[in-house]
């Protein structure tokens, strides 16, 4: 089936639900291709486990080209895998080498449990942004987008902190699973255009309050989220975060 | 069953939505509340609709199979969206974006459904740019432009070549606005897996949760269908693993008709399979093309390496067959001109099924430019190449490290190595111009429908037709349907309806874990793929595509036979939800073979061999096909054909030159 | 309090204590390692003395003493509050966990430091500023002044102490190394321009105060100062 020269030996995270006990479990794979994506080599062990009558290892993917955000896996150790910058979809066998052995983990946070094996829930973050990553403009009621200009530099610097995926590596990464990093990506967008102005203190509080609810730990700025991001996403979204937060509380006369 | 109307308003082309969004009947608000919609699917057209169906006041249920809706495939849309704003004042207007969509898609789209697309265009950049969708911009402060293929304006708007992923995350931030004021709920991790119909109105879905396996009803009052396209039916494709065609073939099979199923868009631009593990293919922006010229040896078999063969000796095909748009070309006719150069044997790369995209040219070309910017006079080549890298780098830079990341080759310092792939379909459910299938109160949008594009979709204009339909037409549209909808009460679950709908679909999952036998749900997928890909794939012709009708009936009788998915109904379980996706690729698969003989002529991405001009340009049949054939399903997996004639009163049909 | 809703109880506000107290305390190593540093003049501890007699009687350092203490209670009982939440965020660990690949081993270990500093304040705080404020310095130098210059040649006279001292400077180092640059970015002051100022400026600092306080017994013990 697979056309290289790769022998290796995965360990892999199995857990039969939210409710089970889970532990690693050891998978011999062989003629691995360093062509294919990490993931393709999962579809490989999966089609073996299939053909063996054993249950398939679970785990999220959706788009495969590093964009979507649904792949998560620890791998020996790193959020997606030794190289910086990449999801694991777009990690390859080439990465690696014969003989290796690899540790295969889910995301591991209080805020994302283990649904199975290696996919996990990460709705916390969609409430994140539910409790206010958006402008509260209804459709049908924007002026001419040439109205409002906004300097190149700001306008990139938004982008930047747009790119983010949504993956969840930051919580996965840093030692106190904290959700900084992914919450003041979607706060610093917005707190950077002008079409984000009038919600940004109310948007910084709301926001905090349901990252907070939701479990995940505090920032101790180790950087580990800015390292292991795979769009690269800047520390500077956090200190423009804790700015608006101090803001929003001290000087802002309004109260959440 | 249904006629065959497609409710184009009457009037001159420009005036008929104008007209019919003010005499479109109202829904007051505190009607709005007691009625329910159901939104299956949460890409651009889904949480668009979603979002902007829920800020008029309808209480609104959205589905999607994956963990969140901000996974939606929509996300991966690189290049760019159209909009007739006419920013750059080189001559684009709304008739211009009208006129090139209907002349990209070669005639087979319907006027009055293209001309709305192109005059509600603009409104979906003001939307988005007030939702803080960072769009690119000039120093001025002011939006930014690019080309794209098929057109000879800048009109395309872009985010880097993340545009679908800015977009998306604007519509989802809209969705999960209203999602927190309680006015939408979001059931993620959940697919559909029928339609309900009572009385002959869609009211409701069964939908399967993924966590628990459980199968649930949901009622409403009407039912949006914004589940994207089928192109996995290919296996090998652009699209996302859990792209998939389930929920509208679920729809055809209660009723809904299936239109122009076999029109593909083949994409020119995609890094090139590498081995047997390839699982799905990765597109390189058509952006790309901007700057990109391609490009094959001009000696067959040529064994040499790219830097290796002069200039002289390479044959800029695109530039050379299509002088008037170059590279710029749409791309069903730079894909099959890739094709054409492979087949013939001037393919690069190990596999030979590949050209090269080359930015060489161009990065000196931006060099110069950078070096005059910094006074640098008489600037060496090595100088040219260093500046013009970090203009290179600048526009594309994802995309290249994409490239390198996935093929283990420097982009920069070789040309890339391309091929065209599956990516986008045109066909797909039949609507009428109101949005609506041929079962009333079922509603189809973006990719899943097949209204705008003909038989072709020019670049960048996916992302302007789903957030149109979702933004912009279904919310006045629907509630034409819904106006009528005020007396009916709330849908009881209970109804003979879903027991029988739930009854099914748990019936057909019992039969996949029942059927034990040895092959995996992949294994079936691929056949299905490889017999799509050679036989119903960039170039069909008759003896092919009734070989392919005879492998896919075999291979659904094998499937149904030998199929293993290992685990049980009552849990979290991907082989299971393949298993379903891939019954339902089989299906379609022959269909679209069905579709691809009937038509016989070539237009846009469809290409039947026998009907070709001299050069190997599609040879279109104006007399005969001018219509959409619009499928109905009749059971067992048999289909009629209906016929909706296409009028073109406002475009002289010609035929379409790129040269 | 109650207007300002969660502001010190959020995941934020809780930073910003620890940057805040963190800061204070840094400026408080400032003062203190320039009145130690008056023992470099040799006079037999007079001009040392006659700043620690200046410590011990100005009513403005004595009242920021109290504060001190607040800020460095704060800061510990923040710190270890932060330690257990941020533990408790990630029940099930990782069997694997290659945390060298993405950030410091001293910036993941500021609770282990704190600790450690912890330990060696207690040891110093008995040693010293409890026999000044309480139960006094048993001689007076030639100024008139209590000799607690003596008090420090006596207790570096124990190389085991002088080992405490230098390996609870080597913890304060890295404390600082992640503490100094980590305070400004949780206030919120980063900025292309300054924050690589910060960083260096930290880096600097977090070398030469605790080199300076523990070349302090090290000296004495030696006996270049006496």
């Amino acid at each position: 089936m697979s056309t290289g020269n790769m022998n290796l030996t995965l360990k892999i995270w199995r857990q039969k639900n939210n409710k089970a006990k889970g532990g690693l479990v050891d998978y011999k794979i062989s003629e691995v291709s360093p062509d294919m994506s990490f993931l393709e080599m999962f579809d490989v062990l999966n089609e073996d486990l299939v053909a063996k009558g054993e249950e398939p290892v679970v785990f999220d993917h959706d788009c495969r080209e590093g964009i979507c955000g649904a792949c998560s896996m620890f791998i020996n150790g790193r959020p997606h895998g030794p190289k910086e910058g990449i999801t694991t979809c777009q990690l390859h066998m080439r990465s690696f080498k014969d003989g290796d052995t690899i540790v295969v983990e889910p995301w591991r946070a209080k805020a994302f449990p283990v649904i199975k094996d290696l996919m996990v829930d990460r709705t916390a973050f969609d409430r994140i942004i539910a409790s206010g990553g958006f402008i509260s403009v209804n459709t049908g009621n924007a002026q001419d987008a040439n109205n409002l200009p906004i300097p190149k530099v700001q306008a990139d610097s938004a982008f930047e902190a747009a790119a983010c995926i949504g993956c969840g590596a930051c919580v996965a990464t840093c030692k106190n699973a904290s959700a900084m990093l992914f919450v003041s990506a979607k706060i610093s967008q917005l707190a950077q255009l002008p079409q984000g102005q009038p919600e940004r203190y109310r948007r910084v509080q709301s926001m905090v309050a349901q990252m907070d609810a939701e479990g995940f730990g505090n920032c101790t700025n180790t950087g580990a989220c800015e390292a292991e991001c795979p769009k690269g996403i800047s520390l500077e979204n956090i200190a423009r975060m804790n700015r608006d937060f101090y803001s929003a509380k001290f000087v802002s006369e309004e109260s959440i | 069953m249904a006629e065959l109307n497609a409710h184009i308003p009457e009037g001159e082309l420009t005036d008929k939505w104008t007209k019919l969004r003010s005499s479109m009947p109202l829904v007051n608000p505190a009607n709005k509340r007691s009625i329910e919609i159901i939104v299956v699917g949460s890409g651009l057209a889904g949480a668009s609709a979603a979002a902007t169906l829920a800020e008029m006041g309808y209480k609104v249920k959205c589905f999607c199979f994956q963990d969140s809706p901000r996974r939606a495939h929509s996300i991966a849309a690189q290049g760019g969206i159209n909009a007739a704003k006419n920013y750059q004042n080189d001559g684009d207007s709304t008739y211009r974006l009208f006129y090139d969509t209907i002349k990209g898609g070669d005639y087979r789209a319907r006027e009055a459904n293209v001309h709305r697309l192109a005059e509600v265009s603009a409104n979906i950049i003001d939307q988005c740019v007030a939702q803080g969708v960072p769009l690119a911009r000039e120093y001025g402060g002011l939006l930014d432009n690019r080309s794209f293929g098929g057109t000879q304006v800048q009109r395309t708007f872009y985010a880097a070549g993340q545009t679908g992923q800015q977009l998306l995350l604007g519509a989802y931030s809209a969705l999960e606005r209203q999602v927190g004021m309680g006015k939408v709920e979001m059931f993620t991790r959940h697919e559909m897996l029928e339609v309900v119909v009572v009385e002959g109105k869609a009211r409701g879905i069964i939908a399967r949760n993924l966590l628990t396996g459980e199968l649930e009803r949901h009622s409403g009052h009407a039912v949006l269908l914004c589940s994207g396209g089928y192109g996995n039916v290919f296996y090998l494709s652009t699209n996302a693993m859990g792209s998939n065609v389930t929920a509208a073939w679920k729809a055809h099979k209660k009723g809904a008709f299936f239109g122009n199923p076999c029109y593909t868009q083949i994409h020119p631009t995609c890094i090139p399979v590498s081995g047997d593990h390839q699982s799905k293919l990765t597109l390189m922006s058509e952006s790309l093309r901007n700057d990109g010229r391609i490009w094959v040896p001009k000696k067959k078999d040529d064994p040499r390496k790219a830097s290796e063969i002069p200039e002289d000796e390479r044959d800029y095909y695109l530039e050379r067959r299509y002088p008037a748009f170059g590279n710029l070309v749409p791309r069903d006719v730079a894909s099959r001109a890739a094709k054409e150069r492979c087949d013939a044997g001037y393919g690069v790369g190990n596999s030979k099924l590949a050209v090269y995209l080359d930015f060489k040219a161009n990065t000196e070309r931006y060099g110069r430019i950078e070096a005059s910017k910094h006074n640098i006079h008489n600037p060496d080549k090595e100088t040219c190449m260093r500046l013009g890298r970090e203009v290179i780098k600048e526009k594309y830079g994802n995309l290249f490290d994409m490239y390198a990341q996935i093929t283990g080759e420097d982009p920069y310092e070789l040309p890339m190595r391309i091929y065209p792939a599956v990516h986008y379909t045109m066909g797909g459910l039949w609507v009428d111009y109101n949005l609506m299938t041929t079962v009333p109160g079922l509603y189809a949008l973006g990719e899943a429908n097949f209204s705008d594009h003909g038989a072709n979709r020019l670049g960048a204009s996916a992302l302007m037709q789903g957030l149109a339909d979702g933004y912009f037409v279904i919310p006045y549209t629907i509630g034409a349907y819904l106006s009528k909808e005020l007396a009916t009460k709330p849908i009881p679950q209970d109804h003979p309806a879903f027991v029988e709908a739930e009854a099914s679909a748990k019936g057909i999952l019992d039969k996949f874990l029942s059927i034990k036998g040895t092959k995996s749900v992949d294994h079936f997928h691929k056949k299905l793929g490889k017999i799509m890909w050679e036989k119903c794939g960039m170039a069909r012709n008759e003896k092919g595509l009734k070989e392919g009708i005879a492998e896919i009936q075999q291979l659904r009788k094998e499937f149904w036979s030998d199929l293993r998915v290992p685990g049980t109904a009552d849990e979290m379980n991907p082989e299971l939800e393949k298993a379903g996706r891939v019954a339902d690729f089989i299906e379609l698969g022959e269909l679209m073979c069905m579709d691809a003989l009937n038509r016989n002529e070539s237009c846009g991405g469809h290409f039947r061999e026998e009907y070709q001009t001299e050069e190997g340009e599609a040879l279109r049949d104006d007399e005969n096909y001018a219509y959409v054939a619009a499928w109905e399903y009749k059971g067992d997996v048999t289909f009629e054909l209906h016929k909706e004639e296409l009028k073109f009163e406002n475009i002289k049909v010609a035929q379409r030159s790129y040269k | 309090m109650a207007s300002f809703g969660n502001a010190f109880s959020s995941s934020i506000g809780k930073k910003l204590i620890m940057g805040i107290t963190g800061l204070f305390l840094i400026s408080f190593l400032v003062v203190h390692c320039f009145i130690n540093s008056l023992i470099i003049v040799n006079d037999g501890g007079l001009t040392f003395n006659m700043g620690a007699h200046f410590m011990g009687t100005n009513w403005i350092i004595r009242a920021m003493e109290v504060v001190l203490f607040a800020g460095l209670l704060a800061h510990i009982i923040q710190g270890f509050r932060l330690v257990f939440q941020n533990r408790a965020a990630r029940p099930e660990r990782y069997a694997v966990n290659n945390g060298a690949a993405n950030s410091k081993w001293y910036s993941r270990s500021m609770g282990l430091l704190g600790t450690l500093l912890l330990i060696f304040l207690i040891v110093h705080i008995s040693k010293f500023w409890v026999m000044s404020r309480f139960t006094g310095i048993p001689t007076v130098d030639a100024n008139g002044n209590h000799d607690l210059f003596a008090v420090m040649v006596e207790t570096f006279k124990n190389p085991w102490l002088v080992l405490l001292y230098v390996v609870a400077m080597v913890s304060l180092a890295y404390h600082l190394l992640h503490g100094f640059s980590s305070a400004f970015q949780t206030l919120g002051w980063n900025h292309k321009k300054y924050t690589p100022l910060i960083k260096g400026f930290g880096f600097w600092f977090s070398i030469i105060i605790p080199l300076l306080f523990a070349l302090m017994p090290v000296v004495m013990y030696l006996g270049y100062i006496n």
